[in-house]
């Protein structure tokens, strides 16, 4: 059963994942690129992570995904939806990813023991990332809300029309 | 719980498919899903590992690499409407003013 439930998640992201490379029409790419990121939070809820299952539907579907489709609209043209494809050397590209990907296959393959254990998880995952997050990692948080309200600054004022 | 090597076959896979569309494709905003792609298999790798450990530490990182996620995703269009404004295209060939 959870065997299952995780193929179908994981051909949902993988699927997703193709079609965001694959299209030709960057709406496409955009909205099944919710697939994917929905099947992850699929994936990480199996994985007891509940907690970041949400954040990852909050974040990544509802703020990243939002961003991306003002991005394409706010930069497409009547013409350039549909991308053009130009004769590019697509054989160095297509190489290199596979020859990572075999890499990482033989990096797994070759540790024999992952030690798979049946231990049941963290059962609470909410109230031990909170205590985590403001004791030991502290000041990773706090360095981490400078960044995003320097990101939130730095992408206001780059944006920004210069003829006022 | 799943054997971990499903989720780590899973997120070589997805992070593979991360690195063609960075390299194969030429549109900016298709880089940058990609781009998400590949940080996404990461987050994938981390949260099955801290399952296996029963350690929570690994979530924790999820969150700062989300953090980081999103700072580049609204700096890098930031970035693109700016280069649009001024270049009237997306392509990153285009791209080439610091070119030497």
């Amino acid at each position: 059963m959870e065997s299952f439930v995780f193929y179908i998640f994981a051909f949902m992201v993988v699927a997703g994942g193709w079609v965001v490379i694959y299209s030709n029409n960057l709406i496409y790419s955009a909205f099944s690129l919710l697939f994917t990121f929905v099947g992850l939070a699929g994936l990480y809820g199996l994985l007891m992570a509940d907690f970041i299952a949400a954040t990852q539907i909050l974040i990544y579907a509802g703020g990243v995904l939002i961003l991306l489709l003002f991005g394409i609209m706010l930069t497409a043209r009547k013409t350039s939806i549909e991308i053009t494809q130009s004769n590019l050397p697509r054989l160095p590209g297509a190489i290199i990813s596979s020859l990572i990907f075999l890499l990482l296959m033989v990096v797994i393959f070759s540790e024999p023991n992952w030690n798979s254990a049946t231990n049941p998880g963290v059962k609470e995952t909410v109230p031990v990332i909170g205590k985590l997050l403001m004791t030991k990692y502290l000041i990773p948080f706090e360095l981490a809300s400078i960044l995003l309200l320097a990101a939130l600054i730095g992408s206001v004022f780059i944006a920004r029309r210069e003829d006022s | 719980m799943l054997p971990i090597e499903y989720y780590l076959w899973f997120a070589a896979a997805l992070f593979a498919i991360g690195v063609a569309g960075v390299l194969l494709r030429r549109n900016v905003i298709i880089v940058f899903m990609s781009i998400e792609l590949m940080l996404n298999a990461v987050n994938v790798t981390f949260i099955a590992f801290s399952r296996q450990m029963n350690n929570i530490d690994g979530q924790i990182f999820v969150f700062f690499v989300m953090t980081l996620a999103a700072a580049e995703v609204a700096v890098g269009l930031a970035i693109i409407v700016a280069m649009y404004r001024n270049k009237k295209s997306i392509n990153v060939q285009d791209m080439n003013l610091l070119k030497w």
